[in-house]
């Protein structure tokens, strides 16, 4: 289950050398889930960073440039003015459910990092129906944003939070079945498989046409499911005020700012391990030095956080029924068609391997 | 460790499992459902049963909770408690409870249960075989009554949507 580099070998050995199996166990999952939570503040924080100079990039200005050197500490100086902040609250809200809905949104992302293979050894939960767990996991995500919009007891709050549900609910389908596609050529649903499959030529390289297709499908979806412009009408400013996190302030804000980017980032590392061939290298030219595949899963990934960026800034926002349009009129039927044709290239043998 | 973190998994599950039946305000009970289904999940997870623990996961944490919350949001405002039913009815309920656990209970420690020695994980791709196998012990009939059922529910529930419009009688309705 814990598999790990050699260092983490090393401490391994020491800890079940030093102490009882039971403790050196806990002490292991207490470990690996600081890791994690280290892995998802800093990589929060640091896109958030990212977001803030491609904007500024886009409107031709030049961000947050001050704070350390090119304003690489900016959001860190955020995060501790956020953090001595005063968390206020309505007063007629559920306050146990108001409290509840910001570690719902992180405590799933988080669980989502833990099953993405990282490099070879760095996967904290290589399970064998790795693809469905993130699904489900990405399921019950909408549940924390549900719970913020309606026990903040704020009209806006709620409208926002019903469409944000409403959005998660419809493009999920789009996002479990662009990637039931790739898995027809993967014949596994675990993630160290997939990757094993494309030693023998990238996923979007293997299935061709209806692999770009899935992949287009799955980028649109993606964009939608993290509530991101041009599919942000669960945060219209213009009209919603801040939608689902109007009340919340302070720590609380920041949480669901922070799972907000989180959850792109997984979006993309989930793009980046069936389509873009995770870790491996292209034309396996680093193949001899494994350790460079952490560099090459993170080049990808941000290319694809690069191009939801780019989405954000490019396209006007959606109206709520021009939203539904294109996922139940367009992306599903053409989803539907695109698994059929998936299944005759991998029945027929037409995959391109080299 | 496996004993101690089903012994944790149960606790949580019976402690949710009391405040969501006892909990006066729906939203709320609703999350302690939610959590019990998650423990359900977590015991899925901890017989290495992992795709069931999965479609747990999907269909009742992520599908009918989702439901739930959604027609909560609709007609429930967050000052509105649920009514305490009267006496009568309350000891009535505990008597049918009482009877049910006891039920539960005899039939449990009455039955010999076997260890058995698999330390397989089922994958899916059995699953999915089993599924369409129509030999002995596979599940192809099952499954075909099921996708007919969820079809007939599908279409009825699309008739019942549009309803009005398919009679013809009123068009002038949107």
């Amino acid at each position: 289950m814990i598999r790990a580099l050699s260092i983490t070998r090393s401490i391994h050995d020491w800890l079940y050398s030093s102490m009882s199996e039971n403790m050196a166990y806990f002490i292991e999952m207490v470990l690996i889930a600081i890791v994690y939570l280290a892995i998802f503040a800093v990589a929060g924080l640091f896109l958030v960073l990212i977001e803030r100079r491609v904007a500024a990039w886009f409107q031709l200005r030049i961000g947050p440039n001050r704070v350390g050197f090119q304003g690489l500490l900016q959001t860190m100086a955020d995060a501790l003015k956020l953090l001595s902040k005063e968390l206020t609250g309505t007063e007629k809200a559920d306050k146990f459910l108001y409290n509840l809905a910001p570690y719902f949104v992180i405590i799933t992302a988080l669980m989502a990092l833990a099953v993405i293979p990282f490099t070879q050894d760095f996967q904290a939960f290589d399970i064998n129906i790795g693809i469905l767990f993130l699904i489900a996991i990405s399921s019950i995500g909408v549940i924390g944003i549900l719970l913020g919009g309606w026990s903040s007891n704020n009209k806006f709050a709620l409208i926002g939070a019903m469409r944000s549900g409403v959005q998660t609910i419809s493009y999920e389908l789009s996002i479990g079945l662009s990637l039931l596609t790739m898995i027809l050529i993967t014949g596994s649903l675990q993630l160290s498989e997939i990757v094993e499959v494309q030693k023998s030529g990238w996923l979007i390289v293997q299935g061709h046409i209806p692999a770009i297709i899935a992949f287009m499908i799955y980028m649109i979806a993606g964009t939608a499911e993290t509530n991101r412009a041009p599919f942000d009408m669960a945060e219209a400013e213009s009209e919603l005020g801040a939608g689902f996190h109007t009340e919340y302030s302070g720590m609380k804000f920041a949480y669901f700012f922070l799972a907000e980017f989180i959850n792109m980032f997984i979006i993309a590392a989930i793009a980046t391990t069936v389509f873009f061939g995770a870790w491996l290298s292209p034309f396996g030219i680093t193949e001899s030095i494994p350790i460079l595949g952490v560099f090459w899963f993170l080049a990808k990934a941000m290319v694809l956080v690069f191009l939801m960026m780019w989405f954000r800034w490019t396209f006007p926002r959606l109206r709520v029924d021009q939203l539904l349009t294109l996922e139940w009129k367009y992306l599903l039927p053409l989803n539907l068609m695109n698994i059929v044709i998936m299944a005759l290239i991998v029945w027929l043998n037409l995959t391109i391997q080299f | 460790m496996e004993r101690i973190i089903f012994y944790s998994i149960a606790l949580i599950m019976v402690v949710f499992a009391i405040a969501s039946v006892t909990s006066r305000k729906m939203l709320r009970s609703v999350i302690y459902l939610l959590f019990v289904l998650c423990g359900v999940a977590g015991i899925y997870f901890l017989i290495d049963y992992n795709f069931l623990a999965a479609i747990q996961l999907t269909v009742y944490a992520g599908g009918i909770i989702v439901l739930i919350i959604f027609s909560v949001l609709l007609v429930h405002h967050i000052e509105m408690q649920l009514e305490i039913a009267k006496l009568s009815r309350q000891i009535l309920t505990a008597v049918a409870c009482m009877v049910g656990l006891g039920i539960f209970l005899t039939t449990i420690y009455s039955h010999e249960f076997n260890v058995v020695e698999n330390s397989r994980t089922t994958t899916t791709a059995d699953i999915g075989s089993k599924l369409l196998s129509y030999e002995a012990g596979g599940f192809i009939l099952p499954f075909e009554v099921i996708s007919v059922l969820l079809l007939a529910a599908m279409i009825g529930a699309i008739i019942i949507a549009k309803g009005a419009k398919l009679t013809g009688k009123n068009d002038k309705a949107l």
